[in-house]
């Protein structure tokens, strides 16, 4: 979900380059009221390397790119209206919240003919019912990344890095509220979505005892940490692990038998979008089979459709950091937008656990 | 903003409420407040300890010496602050170069014991140990300094420049030491250049959030965090607005005493000079 991909070199060039690309055309494309444009507002290098110019080619519109770090980025860049996007790339729970602030606008179904590619388990989320909004891009879990040669069994629970001393001072945990505190609920067997204050204070309190032996809260590096030696586990987003997964086979990841939290990133259509047919027809072309199978294997993280993972090898669909074991997905969730009430009282419990 | 009030995901009722500052009153902001002041205020003095030496020096070495040292003291702020903490980071880090530098050293220390016979007593330890120098609040500060001390050094030294080098000379004529000397003439002249470095690094550090959120621990969090979050993914404007207005609100109280304590000194030096 977050921080994809951008550590190694050339990506960072390319990223810079296709950025300084972006920045060129885009207010020139908002001036002119080209009808064969596409102003696509994506994660850094979270699109296969030939597909903008194979959708050029197949459709005959021009997509011009533009990047986000972070959700809050692209939602604070929306919160004022749309600055003149016509596709966006928000996360499950940010979906949500832009429903209910009324910045998405609903999705045709009709004109994507290629509904029918996508995995039946994706069609019904519960943070947007039917679909109506979101067509999803990629998904991923959160779990522990470790390193294999440094730990004497698999850390197959939460308990390792939440509730245990074994590793002490070799543990990173992200630093996003919402996601270490869910980890939390999801340890102590509550639901990541709980409403109850009793459970959160039970989260806050384990979470405050286990302070002392954590390293640090990662702000978006845990896999740097874990691939430097300066911790043994980190609690990351399984891409982010699969990133160095590839350059160090001691490294290893695993979710929790306790279950996690699972994340979708959704291609979505912002209101006032300037080009809203050819949005239609971008999403359309990338729930192509052959199009989504060039992106699974250019991208590394879980496709969600399902024609498409059908074409791809096994060394894939087998890679314990894309697809985690069928069990340990049902115990996963979605997160869910609680209301205002519920995000202060985490926001408040997260600044207790780093001020005691 | 700060007297709003959050009613939706993105709807602010401006209502001039104060519902935000109530919150801020709550133990835990006053709690992470104080731990800002007391790593401002470390930072904040131990860049003077370094910067009132190194002031010295440059001013006292010759024109070439002079201008080539200020170079290097201007030079790393031409580059951006994040890349000069993210060089900390390789730096300070287990397997950082300052690890690599002391693993080196004992590695090299026990192959003289060991040519010595001497292995087996085990001065040095069983194995090199790595320190921990990242992640903790001693880096925090440590990264504050780094970023901030030239903007101590730089205006002490630009007073210490204006001092007629004949006093200090004078100084020394009428029997007076070192010691004397820099307290009773040096120190009340350049006390302008110390209150102002003073305002420069504490005003920040106090603020800073990039530096302990990549450098520091479980256990650094400071205001500016907290603050930055509220923009982020708290997406709590109004509240976050409210902690930084307290925020202001310190800053310019601190100026406020400097400019009560400045009028007092001026009157009381001019009432002893005459």
């Amino acid at each position: 979900m977050r921080n994809k991909y951008h550590i190694s070199r050339r990506s960072f060039l390319a990223g810079t380059s296709a950025t300084a690309i972006g920045l060129t055309f885009l207010p020139f494309s908002l001036r002119a009221k080209d009808q064969d444009q596409l102003n696509f507002y994506n994660w850094d290098d979270y699109i296969g390397e030939d597909t903008l110019s194979d959708f050029a080619s197949a459709v005959g519109v021009k997509t011009n790119i533009d990047f986000f770090a972070d959700n809050d980025e692209l939602f604070s860049k929306l919160r004022e209206g749309n600055p003149g996007y016509d596709i966006i790339v928000p996360s499950d729970i940010y979906v949500e919240k832009m429903v209910k602030a009324g910045m998405l606008d609903r999705i045709d179904q009709d004109k994507i003919s290629n509904m029918g590619n996508i995995d039946k388990n994706f069609l019904n989320p519960i943070f947007d019912p039917n679909r109506e909004y979101s067509i999803p891009y990629m998904w991923g879990t959160i779990g522990i990344g470790f390193n294999k040669k440094q730990v004497s069994k698999t850390p197959d629970s939460w308990s390792y890095i939440y509730d245990s001393e074994i590793y002490s001072g070799n543990i990173s945990l992200l630093s996003e509220a919402t996601d270490v505190i869910a980890c939390a609920l999801k340890y102590l067997g509550y639901s990541a979505n709980t409403k109850s204050t009793r459970e959160y204070k039970e989260a806050e309190e384990l979470l405050i005892t286990q302070k002392k032996h954590i390293k640090v809260f990662a702000e978006d590096n845990g896999q740097d940490l874990l691939a430097s030696g300066d911790v043994i586990m980190a609690q990351e987003y399984n891409g982010d692990i699969a990133q160095i997964m590839l350059e160090d086979d001691n490294i290893s990841y695993i979710v929790p038998k306790e279950g996690s939290i699972i994340w979708e990133d959704c291609l979505c259509i912002p209101k006032n979008a300037p080009h809203k047919e050819n949005a239609h027809k971008f999403i359309d072309f990338i729930l192509r089979a052959d199009i989504g199978a060039e992106l699974a294997d250019y991208i590394q993280y879980a496709t969600p459709n399902k024609a498409a993972k059908d074409l791809m090898d096994d060394e894939y669909k087998s890679n314990p950091a894309i697809f985690p074991a069928d069990g340990t997905v049902k115990l996963c969730e979605n997160m869910l937008y609680q209301g205002e009430e519920v995000s202060r009282m985490i926001q408040d419990t997260w600044t207790r656990i780093l001020a005691s | 903003m700060s007297y709003g009030q959050k009613v939706d995901i993105i709807d602010i009722d401006y209502s001039w409420s104060f519902i935000n500052y109530a919150r801020a009153t709550d133990g835990v902001y006053f709690i992470t407040l104080f731990k800002s002041v007391i790593i401002s205020l470390i930072t904040t003095f131990l860049c003077l300890l370094i910067a009132i030496p190194v002031a010295f020096y440059i001013s006292f070495s010759s024109v070439r010496v002079k201008s080539i040292l200020l170079v290097s003291i201007l030079l790393p702020l031409w580059t951006n602050l994040l890349i000069r903490t993210y060089s900390l980071i390789a730096l300070l880090r287990t397997k950082g170069h300052i690890n690599n530098a002391l693993e080196n050293l004992w590695e090299s220390a026990n192959y003289l014991l060991s040519f010595f016979r001497l292995a087996n007593h085990n001065f040095i330890g069983e194995s090199f140990t790595p320190l921990s120098l990242m992640h903790n609040n001693f880096s925090v500060i440590f990264g504050l300094i780094y970023i901030y001390v030239p903007f101590m050094i730089i205006p002490i030294y630009l007073v210490l420049e204006k001092i007629d080098r004949n006093i200090l000379e004078a100084s020394y004529d009428l029997g007076a030491n070192h010691k004397i000397t820099f307290f009773k003439i040096i120190m009340p002249n350049i006390s302008v250049g110390i209150t102002s470095g003073i305002i420069l690094v504490f005003i920040p550090c106090l603020g800073s959030f990039i530096i302990p959120e990549l450098l520091g621990g479980a256990d650094s969090q400071m205001i500016g965090n907290i603050i930055e979050r509220q923009f982020k993914s708290a997406n709590d404007w109004p509240f976050g607005s409210a902690l930084s207005f307290i925020l202001i609100y310190i800053t310019i109280i601190i100026l406020g005493v400097r400019y009560v304590y400045s009028k007092l000194y001026s009157r009381l030096y001019q009432r002893g000079v005459s």
